[in-house]
């Protein structure tokens, strides 16, 4: 029973944590350019595609593949940052909405067009495959590896947030675009470097998360709510604010399969209605 | 956004800076609520469906279809292009009313009219309840609640397969002859003339409501919430019956479309069906009531055509529309067919 609890605890904290991964960057953005980004899950799509292609058709190993998932996402992210997104920043957010809508379906059907509307399988290599012994308990290799990941990832871009000269101007950007813009911070530079680095996230999340999540081309749409709801129950424009969300609602989605399967996806949303009433600005709330 | 409510405000801002000045006769009409004459162009088109009766009698389920979705195109029309609110999950109250008329008309009571008011009740009374949660937040906030409440409505319905039917849908509905008279036929025409009415009668209520001084605070909230409170105006409260009507207008849609159809499925609640219905409503034009039927007319006229060559290339086509709508041609159909004219009307007076 213990044991149980331990495995869906550690099973939840690895979901979480993935889906950190791929919404950190839609979180910073999202305070930053205070832009309503629904083609998020798109970005995390295109990181599984390029992973699984390189897999299969160019037999490259896995753990390479992770760093050019990531190359693909952040360079499409800054290409389409410079051409359109840019343009809609001082948009409503009805346009916005509507816009990265339309990215979605368009990656959608993309997607169809080129690799077909089935289930992408991932060859793990062996030693991602199984289960580890741990203090009496088993635990999933992959899991593992990926709380590993994220971890390594979360501390990098803590370092990189508040330690580096970057950090500082995204930081500044985020609190006030003006006063940065007045202070000679390149803003725009930054919200690009920035939305290139989101999305590069989101593609090595994507890459990432094929064992968990899955791939198929409805992807951003089937995952959509759960990027939004970590950044919206997080509060948009901190890192540990959708951090803690993001665990909270990995915790509490694989608990809801596992204990009450015959409820299902019933519990998150019941948690994100309740998180929202009680924190309409989420959890942690960066800008004023 | 809106041609008239803008020239108003600017009309009204004027008339208070300088007091003095008398108002000309074009400044006063602009003081005044819109004038609610029908124009010519508003009978025309409401002579359209009429004719298509007798001229494609083809086509009468794809009208009746139009007309339908048309109705709950208005409903959105009504909290998104008037009271400004996004909401994501507006098929929530859709498919409320659909399942409310369908799962009467399942346990014996077939009368329509009656299922229709049912159906507004039921929604509304839920629009009522989580208007509350979408007051309370901003744009992302309500983005995620009408969402949510969407999705958690599309799994109760898919997991409460005993009483909805699930996956499947919802069969066995049997309807009473409309008024004890016409039996819903196998062509379609009782559900055409039906829908017609339906429509209509709330069109033209909906359209008394936003002439009215409570749809004129509507657009002052869309265009600057913080300033209505200034002038006696509760947003709050406003909203939440804004919303609470939106609500029971879609779950009217949503019956009728049961009623007609005699079937519910479960994608009456999907999420495909907000989507697809926010981008009726932009590509009508939003805040103009006949920009969201004809949105609508033309989506599903596209659709029936389109998408019975690869539902694949439809859904690139229409995001691609929806990227260029919202980078050149934000105010849709209609907003464009304004352009024009006023371009027209500037060159015959220079």
């Amino acid at each position: 029973m213990i044991g149980n609890f331990v495995g869906v605890l550690f099973d939840g904290i690895a979901y979480g944590s993935l889906l950190f991964l791929i919404s950190v960057g839609l979180s910073v953005t999202m305070g930053m350019m205070n832009f309503i980004n629904l083609a998020h899950g798109a970005f995390a799509m295109v990181g599984g595609y390029v992973c699984v292609t390189l897999l299969q058709k160019m037999g490259l190993p896995f753990l390479a593949t992770l760093p050019l998932a990531f190359l693909a996402a952040a360079v499409i992210g800054l290409v389409l940052e410079r051409t359109l997104y840019r343009q809609l920043y001082q948009a409503t957010h009805l346009d916005q909405v509507l816009f990265s809508i339309g990215l979605t379906f368009m990656a959608v059907a993309g997607a169809t067009f080129l690799f077909g509307p089935t289930q992408q399988p991932v060859n793990l290599p062996d030693w991602l495959r199984g289960q580890v012994h741990v203090l009496g308990l088993d635990l999933g290799s992959y899991r593992l590896f990926l709380i590993g990941v994220v971890i390594l990832i979360t501390l990098g871009l803590y370092l990189l947030i508040e330690r580096t000269r970057f950090g500082a101007q995204i930081r500044a950007s985020v609190d006030n675009q003006t006063a940065a813009a007045g202070l000679g911070i390149n803003v725009s530079r930054v919200f690009s470097l920035t939305f290139a680095l989101g999305s590069g996230l989101a593609g090595l999340g994507g890459g990432l998360g094929i064992d968990v999540l899955g791939l198929d081309p409805s992807f951003p749409v089937k995952y959509m709510v759960y990027f939004l709801l970590v950044v919206a129950v997080g509060g948009a424009g901190s890192i540990k604010g959708p951090l803690i969300a993001a665990l909270i609602l990995g915790v509490f989605d694989v608990a809801g399969k596992y204990y009450v399967p015959e409820v299902g996806a019933f519990v998150i949303y019941t948690l994100m209605v309740v998180l929202l009433i009680l924190f309409p600005f989420g959890l942690v709330r960066r800008k004023a | 956004m809106n041609a008239y409510s803008s020239s108003a405000l600017k009309a009204k801002g004027a008339a208070g800076a300088q007091e003095n000045q008398p108002l000309t006769a074009m400044d006063k009409s602009a003081l005044r609520l819109p004038n609610d004459r029908w124009k010519p162009l508003e009978i025309v088109f409401w002579l359209l469906p009429v004719a298509s009766y007798f001229l494609f009698p083809d086509y009468l389920v794809l009208v009746s279809q139009i007309m339908i979705v048309g109705l709950f195109a208005l409903s959105l029309d009504l909290i998104l292009g008037y009271a400004g609110i996004v909401s994501l999950g507006h098929a929530a109250f859709f498919g409320l009313g659909a399942y409310t008329a369908g799962l009467l008309s399942v346990h014996g009571w077939g009368e329509p009219i009656s299922g229709l008011f049912a159906a507004a009740i039921v929604a509304g009374i839920v629009g009522f309840i989580v208007s509350f949660l979408v007051v309370r937040g901003q744009d992302l906030a309500r983005l995620m609640v009408t969402l949510g409440i969407g999705l958690m409505l599309f799994e109760a319905a898919n997991k409460a397969a005993f009483i909805t039917g699930g996956v499947d849908g919802l069969s066995g509905m049997s309807m009473d002859k409309l008024f004890g008279v016409f039996e819903f036929d196998l062509f379609g025409k009782t559900a055409f003339w039906y829908s017609f009415a339906v429509l209509f009668i709330l069109f033209v209520g909906l359209r008394r409501l936003v002439n009215s001084p409570f749809g004129l605070s509507l657009r002052g909230i869309r265009e600057g919430g913080r300033r209505m409170p200034a002038i006696g105006a509760n947003v709050d409260r406003r909203l939440v019956a804004v919303f609470t009507i939106g609500a029971a207008v879609a779950g009217v849609a949503g019956a009728l479309l049961a009623q007609t159809t005699q079937f519910v499925g479960l994608d009456v609640l999907g999420f495909p069906r907000s989507a697809d219905l926010m981008i009726m409503v932009v590509l009508g034009g939003t805040g103009r009531l006949y920009g969201a039927l004809i949105g609508a007319a033309v989506f599903m006229a596209a659709q029936d055509k389109i998408s019975n060559l690869d539902p694949a290339y439809w859904q690139f086509y229409l995001g691609l529309l929806l990227v260029l709508i919202v980078l050149f041609a934000r105010g849709g159909i209609l907003g464009g067919a304004e352009k024009i004219i006023a371009r027209f009307k500037r060159k015959e007076a220079a």
